[in-house]
């Protein structure tokens, strides 16, 4: 580490801007259009070693560094939180290679890329939301085959899907599945929404905001337009249904955002906090108060802003 | 061969940053079809080619990437400069071709005649640069599908009798189907194979 600083800025590492080469930019660059103008087609692109293990969020990163520029202002999430681990350092990463302009805000970020969540604040026309996916293939743990599932995706054959959510149904009396829920998009091709819970799968639904999805290990990139139809699968007597909690956020209060349980001790005691942290953070500067704010904020977990 | 014709022109002054935006103009152009974009008057082109051909191709052509160009263009200025900039081959079939430009006014090739990619692998199709007298001030397309709130107008010039019958055809090849881009000076349009044609008068 010491070595790095005490070398001048001319003679640093030299890393192209975003770290990517200017190849492999082209590259994944072309495999966006391509993405954009088939919305939920997957497609294969030559995916990077990137200084980080994949499942880390490579495909994300691969993105952002192939569409981001000096314009532009960059928020990273995990889960719903600028602050943990993967997020801090995905941030710190692009501020290094790139100069990356950084935020917390939603609204003033122009790229969010996002591991297993969509803010809560409604995205705008303009913004790019990127995200990290584990497994692309909405059908693989159906089907194992990629050769297999690529013809069912060209048949456009989504029976074994169909089948899938009615043995839930069979079974359990309703669709078991809570995140990575699949969504049909623009009528013709079933896609994996990533990791977010099932919740935020009606934010996709005519966003204004484009949506792109880097999966780095398994090598896809896919895209939603704006303005496109996300279509959650259904059927008509057993409607696609988003999770409900008893109790608002326990620290903003919010009733209609996406909550965390959060195992508080070891006498089964728990409490409910949103997920996405600015958006609760704003909440609070607002002056909206949850039930356990002031507790929370005696131990100084968190900051109570109206507190004189 | 007279002397011009030999001298290749300059590409990007810097090809980073210069490439990056260009990449943000044509996403914004496919992902919101129809609406024109700029891709800023960043290099001069070679004879033959309007500004934002020349930099779309320099922003997403390489190696890997042939390019069909109409054999006057092929065997001119502008063949040796795509050739020098990006190390691109220069294709004689049409099919073949990653990237394609046309004019938009030329009654050949039809767009049916690139590759729509096939049904595993739609992302193998050719993206078409439509070189056209304008993209405003001609008859009025409406437009429809992903990217477009409700429905857009267009109105582009200098294209050839029956060439948005040959979109609506290649639109109804969807998932397959060729990507156009309509260029004019610096400024794009895209026309993704999803967009549908809902009037053309």
């Amino acid at each position: 580490m010491t070595v790095h600083q005490s070398i001048s800025d001319e003679t640093r590492p030299a890393y192209n801007y975003a770290y990517l080469d200017e190849q492999t930019k082209r590259m994944i660059r072309r495999a966006l259009l391509k993405a954009v103008a088939i919305p939920g087609y997957q497609v294969p692109f030559g995916s990077r070693e990137m200084p980080l293990a994949r499942g880390w969020g490579t495909g994300g990163i691969q993105v952002t560094a192939a569409i981001m520029g000096p314009d532009d202002t960059l928020k990273v999430i995990d889960q719903g939180a600028d602050d943990t681990t993967n997020a801090v350092s995905i941030r710190r990463f692009f501020e290094r290679t790139a100069d990356a302009r950084t935020t917390e805000a939603t609204d003033e970020a122009t790229i969010i890329q996002t591991r297993h969540r969509i803010p809560e604040a409604p995205l705008k026309a303009g913004q790019i939301m990127v995200y990290q996916v584990p497994q692309p293939e909405p059908l693989r743990k159906l089907e194992p085959h990629e050769a297999e599932t690529r013809k069912m995706h060209a048949w456009a054959e989504y029976g074994l899907m169909q089948v899938k959510l009615y043995e839930n149904i069979a079974r359990f009396g309703e669709v078991t599945t809570t995140y990575d829920y699949p969504v049909m998009v623009n009528g013709r091709y079933v896609m994996a929404p990533s990791p977010i819970p099932k919740f935020d799968n009606p934010k996709m639904q005519m966003s204004p905001a484009l949506q792109l999805f880097g999966a780095g290990r398994e090598k896809r990139i896919y895209a939603v337009p704006p303005h496109t139809s996300v279509r959650s699968l259904d059927f008509d007597d057993h409607p696609f249904r988003i999770q409900s909690w008893e109790q608002p956020c326990a620290l903003c209060g919010a009733a209609d955002s996406y909550l965390d349980e959060v195992v508080i001790d070891d006498q089964g005691g728990r409490m409910f906090v949103c997920s996405d942290s600015h958006h609760c953070e704003t909440r609070r500067a607002d002056g909206h108060r949850g039930a356990m704010l002031a507790d929370a904020s005696a131990l100084h977990l968190v900051e109570d802003e109206a507190k004189p | 061969m007279a002397h011009d014709d030999t001298l290749i022109g300059a590409g990007f002054s810097d090809p980073v940053f210069q490439s990056q935006g260009a990449f943000r103009a044509l996403l914004a152009a496919l992902s919101e079809p129809g609406l024109a974009c700029d891709l800023g008057e960043a290099i001069a082109p070679p004879a033959g080619l309007e500004a934002a051909t020349a930099v779309t191709l320099l922003t997403l052509a390489d190696y890997e990437t042939p390019i069909w160009l109409p054999a006057a263009l092929r065997n001119g200025p502008a063949g040796a400069w795509l050739r020098f900039h990006c190390g691109a081959a220069l294709v004689e079939d049409p099919a073949r071709a990653a990237f394609a430009v046309v004019d938009g006014a030329m009654t050949e090739p039809k767009l049916a005649g690139f590759n729509a990619g096939d049904d595993q692998f739609p992302d193998r199709s050719t993206t078409v640069l439509v070189q056209c007298a304008g993209l405003a001030g001609g008859e009025t397309v409406t437009l429809e599908g992903p990217g477009i709130a409700g429905r857009r107008s267009i109105a582009p010039t200098g294209l050839r009798p029956g060439f948005w019958a040959e979109v609506e055809g290649n639109a109804a090849l969807y998932p397959l189907g060729v990507d156009l881009l309509l260029v004019h000076g610096a400024q794009v349009l895209g026309l993704p194979r999803s967009t549908q044609i809902v009037e053309a008068r």
